[in-house]
């Protein structure tokens, strides 16, 4: 995957987990910035973010397991985490 | 041998509630957390802990009594008890022989079931399917739980969840068909997700795990349930989920896209988690309070340790 690609891939990324977190937490889309921690600055507790994780791998047809959730949190770690479920 | 199919239904409910009430304040404290911390994550405001001198069976008795009084089906006339439990003080004896001795249950077999929280949904079925089949005449059936005992008091996770408490159900012959026929399912690949083990004996839980499972499977299955009763998941009147987590319940409601008119119980908020006893006691306070009434259609769906879950829909006694 070319720089660009891979620069174009996590925006988009960044924007549907956006989306994600407003229909499940009702984030607001300006707060969602790859250093955003999901409980310090987004206030998702430890069962909202089972249910974004959840809407995650729907829409994007991959898995993280629960160990995975163990070290994601902030917005960057997840898009790293999808990118790399993706590749 | 007859061939011949009885209809079944629900004849009487039960409850009892420990009068010891627990509120979240001197549990938040011991855990570094605090009211408004568990309220958000739990629904839970306070819970009933039993007393010393208030057993897994003298609940079960206590509750058992009140659903054959609402019956009015005799002792002598239970052809079978079956309690669902897993927190009797050890492996055995079970608590069902007992139970049946003391209300006087005299021709009656007794066995306990063990499907922890999903105990008294796969209980209930059991019970109707020996009505249906003429085994039995009237069952009594009782999920009672005293699990605070098992519950450590500084673990941040489970401390302010679990309460004690029992309910029953007497389950006989009936003219109209009340009770669906169930619909389970398991995923034994998590078995290791909530266990109780060790001397004494610890209670310990996976949540995250758990509420990933509940929210993802169990709307399927509460769907599969209605189809077996042929309703519509609108059309019922009430929900009685397991009561084990007030965000749990919320999010399959939203699942199953549930109206405003179809009634959720919500008794978790008033007794925690009370395991195998939390669905019939929730159906107690719906009836007692007479939000459900006689002939109206209740989806019940019992699901927890396992992991195992069941479901069916029955019509109010």
């Amino acid at each position: 995957m070319t720089a660009s690609a891979d620069t174009a891939s996590r925006t988009e990324l960044i924007t549907g987990l956006a989306e994600v977190l407003h229909e499940v937490a009702g984030t607001p889309a300006d707060k969602v910035v790859p250093e955003a921690g999901f409980e310090a600055d987004l206030d998702i507790d430890s069962l909202t973010m089972v249910e974004v994780v959840v809407a995650c791998e729907e829409r994007w047809d991959v898995r993280i397991p629960d160990e995975a959730l163990e070290g994601m949190r902030t917005v960057g770690d997840a898009v790293d985490y999808i990118a790399g479920a993706r590749a | 041998m007859s061939s011949t199919l009885r209809n079944v239904g629900l004849l009487g409910l039960g409850s009892h509630r420990p009068a010891n009430r627990v509120d979240n304040h001197g549990i938040a404290e011991r855990t570094a957390s605090s009211d408004e911390w568990i309220r958000e994550r739990s629904g839970i405001v306070t819970r009933g802990v039993a007393g010393e001198d208030e057993s897994t069976v003298d609940m079960a008795v206590s509750a058992g009594g009140k659903a054959l009084a609402a019956a009015g089906v005799p002792a002598e006339a239970v052809s079978l008890v079956l309690m669902a439990t897993c927190s009797m003080p050890g492996p055995l004896p079970g608590g069902s022989p007992e139970v049946a001795h003391r209300l006087g249950a005299r021709h009656a077999g007794a066995s306990d079931i063990g499907a922890g929280c999903a105990g008294f949904t796969y209980a209930l079925s059991m019970a109707a399917d020996a009505v249906r089949c003429s085994s039995a005449d009237y069952v009594l059936v009782i999920g009672s739980e005293k699990l605070t005992p098992m519950v450590d008091p500084d673990d941040r996770a489970t401390a302010f969840l679990f309460g004690d408490g029992a309910g029953a159900a007497v389950v006989g012959p009936t003219a109209a068909d009340g009770i669906s026929r169930v619909v389970w399912a398991h995923d034994g690949e998590q078995h290791d997700m909530l266990t109780i083990h060790g001397s004494p004996s610890r209670l310990a839980m996976n949540g995250r795990a758990i509420y990933r499972w509940a929210t993802t499977s169990l709307p399927d299955l509460a769907r599969r349930a209605c189809e077996q009763a042929g309703i519509e998941p609108h059309d019922l009147v009430a929900f009685v989920p397991h009561q084990a987590n007030l965000r749990i319940t919320e999010s399959v409601v939203k699942s199953l896209g549930l109206p405003a008119s179809v009634v959720v119980a919500r008794d978790v908020v008033d007794s925690g988690n009370t395991s195998a006893a939390s669905v019939p006691i929730a159906l107690t306070r719906l009836h007692e309070e007479g939000t459900i009434r006689q002939g109206d259609p209740v989806l019940l769906l019992g699901f927890g340790a396992g992991l195992t879950a069941a479901g069916q829909v029955v019509r109010c006694p």
